[in-house]
């Protein structure tokens, strides 16, 4: 076959008037993997056999109703695998085999998707350029000199590069969405409590959630209806509540966002996006968020005390390799997570951060007194350059200004695809919402796709 | 704030479990001095009166239901359970 369609429904429009079938669809994303994986280090994993034997069961079924039939898709190597590999990109777990699979791997299974393999990730998710892998970095498929963004880079770059149709990966603080924008993509990170985490590697349980990558908000949107709800494993979830959509949304920006750290190609694009919702009759205003400056802080005293305590479960003996095989990052963050939280220090830090964590949500539940999303900037910057940012830990730290609020209050916030920067390389933002409103940011993300006419377009 | 100290690093890092080498802990003393500075402008928020938030879901308690097996009760009288064994005899 010639060309791999970029969209479910044209995937499974194609396998139904048999212009392909599901084997054909696996050979050509594979061609795909074993041209250029080498150079981009994408899959850690190819689960080769698994996809053929899958392919050729619905491919003699016949039948593809299923919401994911015959859909191609990638998994972060942070997701469990029952039988298959997965390392979480550190050399901890280099050959740790899962005896089960998580809720999610096995809703797509169930919903008719076909697992090709398993991606390089920033190590236990940690990092916002993919840089942090144990295995190497992952290059951006749309300019081999500059990063994906992380940690699901691997997730973000195995779609643009056409070697899956839809990817699962994790936004713990901006992990789906920042890597989306980097690589021309739609992400999506659900309101937290949204998707079952079970079999999903542990980072920060409070802010944890699983993010979906697909080229159009469609794609999301049947994602998220197969992924979300209560699977009786993860305590956290409860089944979305009937959110009523509001058919004439107003949508809100926040004047903190304007700053000095904020690339004016950012900021231009974040006017266009205004103005094109304005264009639509959508009504657009100023909101405040005060707390913006104190996400980062917040985001670095939760996340890492979290960490430190999720990782104390590497301890060489339950599962892989012992703690001298912690990358950096994963050190640093350990570290800063048992300060934080040891005596003498814990009031100032970790206490403090839970308040201001309060605070941060009390600033959300006002403004969506007043609108229904939120149009907000994902990376202050278009995509660096590979080596750009990892001599200075503070500096990539505050990449996640944007990304960590919808974590700290639990919103769901979707990732869109606006345009490119002049060096040729995607810059998007992203809308966030109140608790359960992911199909008014579903809504909201389509209306702006169609009025740009946005086509989704792989890199090679 | 007070500067990080490269002892106070291998206090931290002995609380972690990790053993790190001198090149190490030099490494990581001015970084993470750095990122604690720049973490404690939170002490510039006011939070009297604020209660921590801990998780987003309000959510408590998640169990599930007890199921009492009727069939596995010894007699309704005496309230005792049959339960599987965990020891054998030794013969």
């Amino acid at each position: 076959m010639n060309n791999i369609p970029l969209t479910i429904k044209e995937t499974q429009e194609g396998l139904k008037s048999k212009k392909f079938s599901a084997v054909e669809l696996v050979d050509s994303y594979l061609a795909q993997i074993k041209k250029h994986n080498d150079e981009y280090n994408i899959f850690l994993t190819v689960t080769e056999e698994l996809a053929y034997e899958k392919a050729k069961e619905i491919d003699q079924l016949g039948d593809f109703s299923n919401p994911l039939s015959g859909v191609v898709t990638s998994y972060k190597d942070i997701f469990l695998t029952k039988d298959v590999r997965t390392t979480a990109g550190s050399k901890i777990l280099d050959s740790y085999i899962p005896q089960y699979s998580g809720t999610v791997v096995k809703k797509i299974e169930q919903a008719g998707g076909i697992m090709i393999g398993k991606l390089n990730c920033d190590a236990f998710a940690h990092g916002a350029s993919g840089e942090n892998s144990d295995y190497g970095a992952t290059l951006n498929p749309w300019n081999r000199e500059y990063v994906t963004g992380g940690s699901s880079s691997g997730s973000a770059a195995s779609v643009a590069a056409n070697m899956s149709l839809i990817s699962l990966g994790s936004d713990t603080g901006g992990s789906t969405r920042q890597p989306a924008n980097f690589c021309n993509l739609v992400g999506l990170k659900p309101t937290y409590g949204a998707i079952s985490r079970y079999g999903v590697i542990a980072m920060s349980s409070s802010l944890d959630t699983v993010g979906s990558l697909a080229h159009t908000v469609d794609d999301i949107e049947i994602m998220y209806d197969v992924l979300k709800g209560e699977d009786g494993l993860d305590g956290n979830v409860l089944n979305a509540r009937r959110y009523t959509l509001n058919p004439r949304p107003k949508l809100g920006i926040a004047k903190e966002y304007f700053i000095d750290g904020l690339d004016s190609e950012v900021e231009n694009m974040i006017l266009d996006v205004k103005k094109t919702y304005e264009k639509m009759g959508i009504e657009v205003v100023e909101i405040s968020l005060p707390h913006t400056k104190y996400m980062v802080p917040v985001y670095y005293i939760i996340q890492p005390a979290e960490v430190s305590s999720n990782l104390g479960r590497f301890d060489g003996i339950r599962y892989g390799n012992d703690r001298n095989s912690f990358g950096e990052e994963a050190k640093r963050r350990i570290m800063l997570g048992s300060y934080v939280l040891s005596a003498g220090y814990y009031d100032a830090y970790y206490e403090k951060a839970m308040k201001v964590r309060t605070k941060i949500i009390g600033d959300f539940d006002e403004a969506f007194k007043t609108v229904d999303a939120i149009i907000s900037p994902i990376s202050p910057t278009p995509p660096f350059k590979l080596g750009e940012n990892t001599k200075d830990p503070l500096k990539m730290y505050l990449e996640d200004l944007y990304t960590t609020s919808a974590n700290i209050a639990g919103i769901p916030s979707l990732a869109l695809p606006s345009t490119f920067s002049k060096s040729g390389l995607p810059i998007g933002f992203q809308l966030m919402g109140p608790r359960f409103s992911e199909h008014q940011l579903i809504e909201l993300g389509k209306k702006y796709h169609q009025e740009i006419d946005y086509k989704p377009k792989t890199a090679f | 704030m007070a500067k990080l100290t490269k002892k106070e690093v291998q206090h931290i890092a002995d609380l972690s479990n990790l053993t790190l080498t001198d090149e190490e802990i030099a490494k990581f003393t001015p970084q993470l001095d750095k990122i604690i500075e720049f973490i404690a402008t939170l002490s510039e928020v006011d939070t009297t009166n604020v209660e921590p938030t801990s998780q987003t879901t309000g959510l408590t308690n998640v169990l599930r239901e007890d199921e009492i097996k009727v069939d596995n009760m010894l007699t309704p009288e005496t309230d005792y359970y049959k339960v599987p064994s965990i020891l054998q005899n030794r013969s």
